[in-house]
């Protein structure tokens, strides 16, 4: 019986909208994902000698962080890792026995990317710690147990994903503890340390986590076993509507009609909520580059457009395809194209203001790090949006706007012409910033990258003839590509 | 009103639709019937200009729908659920389509009042959204959102499916009230022979993408679809 699942899996697989048709777009894919798995192999693999180097003890640096690392995967798994329950539906009225349904399915969760992307670090880091001396079966039940608390993770997941908005829970523990133990008030790795450090030290301590796991197994067996009926587990749960009118955007006619609807699309959808999220991510994204020592200066820029583009970057990346659900409707309304088209764009520009307005933290930095996202703001505002807007006319694969799983796990709205348009939107303003540093005038930088903003916003109608003449062109390719729902 | 010329519709060498002439007067209703694969929702779709015709052209009051944008203004649709917008309430949807089509509120409401029996009160005021009703109920909102704006071409793809009896009936009457209206030209497309007769002055049978049968309709309509489509 088992087999027939998996043979229903592998037609899954391969015939997934993401495993595409073309075969650039596989390479991409492929290099993506063989480029984040190095990621984290050499984090794996580096994190030992870069903590030997910093004096510190590897292991147990390790285990102190291990309570948040755990607090952290749970909070992206609430967010990214969807269940799903819908391919069980037609296994219902099928001769399989119930047991055997649930076991397969919970079983494919423990096969998620959210679960293995972990062992890519843990085991070069335990591989590292043997050949480094460490006792080998104490590693061993160290990794055994690790891994058992990122699969507690995973069930933890399955069990509260019907309840909502729950990860912000987390994230306000997660900021609670860690604002605790830097003010000194508690340190919760005072008691995390020893406990993740006795796996090692302590036989059979490890065996906790397993036992747990355990149960929580056999828990969520139970569960989902009762609760295998179309009214029950299986329901999608359905929100209350409320409905909402935003009359005081009424005043700016066809454009306050979609900005209405995108407001709600934003507001209403799963998928298009996480963006909020990114974008918001986004804002932090400049820590890792201002006041580095490690990062070239010319990276500066780069992160000045980040910090303000977060939005620009994950929602206007895929516009039209947010309207692909229903786009069929939108192609037979009295809808010009230029008013769908400014609308989204104001959308983008409205949002990149706002971000470059909630970043004036980073005035704590030096007022020269924030002139640089205002110009990375300039730039995403001038130039940036129009090609975002431009690259969505390639963008030909239909949004599921209930899944939130989209905007990280599968790269489905991926293919090559949004990506050569991705190019521009980065390295000319790293191009133009490199030229002022070259002429040992980094003020000349930001006046060339705000320059070539300035002057696409002053060409804003012309490119938009051009945007709308491509979009009528892929009119009808878009239109069959849409039907094609996954 | 509308009028076809030379029209034909091929996917890798294989025609699915061709028909070199057909003319549908103003104020008509006109029925299209014919079984799975007769290219019924294929004609809808050249007419609204969702895809390429191989040959030939459509032209609805005299604009060519492939080159020309201007019949949207006059022409209301709902082919399937891909004309909903699911994360909306069915209120925000008619004020949304009002909005394009340059109806204010009061004209939405206005006109749902004047619907409320076909919706039967599962409709307006219902907090759920779209995506959440049922399939006949989503239906009905599609069916009704065509209705705003007073549009002169009406095109509804299978609207008796998916409907209750009681619905059906209702929509029939909506449906002969716009066919009674010398501005409005109907086009409905069913599988169900019955249901067509009954609302449609005028019925083509499709089969194979080729008009086998363009009948007005009288009594003997029905029998005579009937003895056409039995094998």
């Amino acid at each position: 019986m088992i087999k027939k699942f998996i043979y229903l899996e592998w037609k899954a697989f391969i015939r997934s909208a993401s495993f595409g048709k073309n075969l650039a777009m596989k390479i991409i894919i492929g290099f993506l994902m063989i480029y984040f798995s190095l990621v984290f192999v050499a984090m794996g693999v580096g994190a030992f000698y870069v903590l030997k180097d910093m004096n510190l003890e590897p292991l147990a640096t390790i285990n102190k962080f291990l309570i948040y690392y755990f607090l952290f995967d749970l909070v992206i798994r609430l967010l990214l890792q969807s269940i799903p329950v819908l391919n069980i539906k037609p296994l219902l009225v099928l001769p399989f026995k119930k047991p055997v349904i649930v076991h397969f399915s919970l079983g494919k969760t423990a096969l998620s990317f959210f679960n293995w992307v972990h062992a890519l670090f843990f085991v070069p880091f335990s591989v590292v710690l043997i050949l480094e001396g460490y006792d080998v079966v104490g590693i061993f039940f160290w990794y055994v147990g690790a891994m058992a608390f990122i699969y507690i993770n995973n069930f933890f997941n399955i069990i509260l994903s019907n309840i909502d908005k729950l990860f912000v829970v987390f994230v306000v523990l997660i900021l609670a503890l860690a604002g605790a133990q830097y003010y000194q008030f508690f340190d919760i790795t005072t008691f995390t340390t020893p406990f993740f450090q006795s796996f090692y030290d302590i036989e059979g301590v490890f065996l906790i986590p397993v036992l747990i796991l355990g149960g929580l197994y056999a828990f969520t067996f139970k569960y989902f076993k009762n609760n295998l009926y179309l009214d029950a587990g299986l329901s999608v749960k359905e929100d209350v509507a409320t409905t909402e009118n935003f009359s005081w955007l009424n005043q700016f006619g066809t454009l306050g009609t979609f900005l209405k609807n995108d407001i709600k699309l934003i507001k209403r959808n799963k998928r298009s909520k996480t963006t909020i999220f990114m974008s918001v991510l986004f804002l932090f994204y400049g820590f890792l580059f201002f006041g580095n020592s490690h990062q070239p200066p010319v990276m500066h820029i780069f992160a000045g457009i980040f910090v303000s583009g977060g939005f620009l970057f994950v929602f206007g990346q895929f516009v039209p395809s947010w309207d692909s659900s229903y786009y069929q409707l939108m192609m037979t309304q009295n809808i010009p194209y230029r008013g769908y088209i400014t609308s989204k764009w104001w959308l983008i520009v409205i949002v990149t203001f706002l971000s470059t307005i909630l970043a004036s933290f980073y005035l704590f930095l030096g007022w020269e790090i924030y002139l640089t996202i205002v110009v990375g703001a300039i730039y995403n505002i001038g130039v940036n949006s129009h090609l975002v807007l431009l690259g969505g006319a390639f963008t030909k694969t239909p949004i599921d706007l209930s899944n939130a799983g989209g905007a990280f796990g599968d790269k489905k709205a991926f293919n090559v012409n949004a990506m050569l348009l991705t190019l521009p939107k980065i390295l000319l303003p790293l191009g133009l910033y490199a030229i002022g540093l070259y002429l040992n005038n980094k003020n000349l930088g930001l006046a060339l990258v705000a320059g070539a903003g300035v002057l696409g916003f002053v060409f804003k109608e012309k490119v938009f003839s051009l945007i709308e003449k491509r979009y009528k062109v892929e009119k009808y390719s878009t239109i069959s590509a849409y039907k094609q729902k996954s | 009103m509308i009028q076809v010329n030379e029209l034909s519709k091929k996917y890798n060498g294989t025609t699915v639709l061709n028909i070199s002439n057909l003319e549908i007067p103003k104020g008509q209703s006109f029925g299209l019937v014919g079984n799975n694969g007769a290219g019924k929702t294929t004609f809808f779709s050249l007419l609204l200009d969702l895809i390429q015709p191989s040959t030939g052209y459509i032209k609805s009051n005299n604009i060519q729908v492939n080159t020309s944008e201007n019949w949207k203004s006059f022409t209301g649709s709902f082919l399937d659920e891909n004309f909903l917008i699911g994360y909306l309430t069915p209120e925000e949807y008619f004020y949304f389509i009002g909005d394009l089509r340059n109806q204010n509120k009061a004209d939405i409401d206005a006109l749902l009042a004047e619907h409320e029996e076909f919706f039967n009160g599962e409709i307006l005021k219902n907090k759920k959204y779209l995506r959440d009703l049922s399939k006949g109920n989503q239906k009905k909102v599609g069916i009704i959102a065509t209705l705003i704006g007073n549009p002169e071409v009406v095109i509804l793809d299978e609207p008796f499916a998916n409907l209750d009896p009681t619905t059906v009936s209702r929509l029939k009457k909506i449906i002969r009230e716009l066919a009674d209206n010398p501005n409005v030209t109907v086009l409905v497309s069913s599988h169900d022979l019955q249901h067509t007769v009954e609302v449609c002055d005028r019925i083509v049978a499709l089969n194979k993408g080729e008009i086998v049968k363009d009948i007005q309709t009288s009594k003997e309509t029905l029998q005579e679809l009937e003895l056409f489509f039995a094998v």
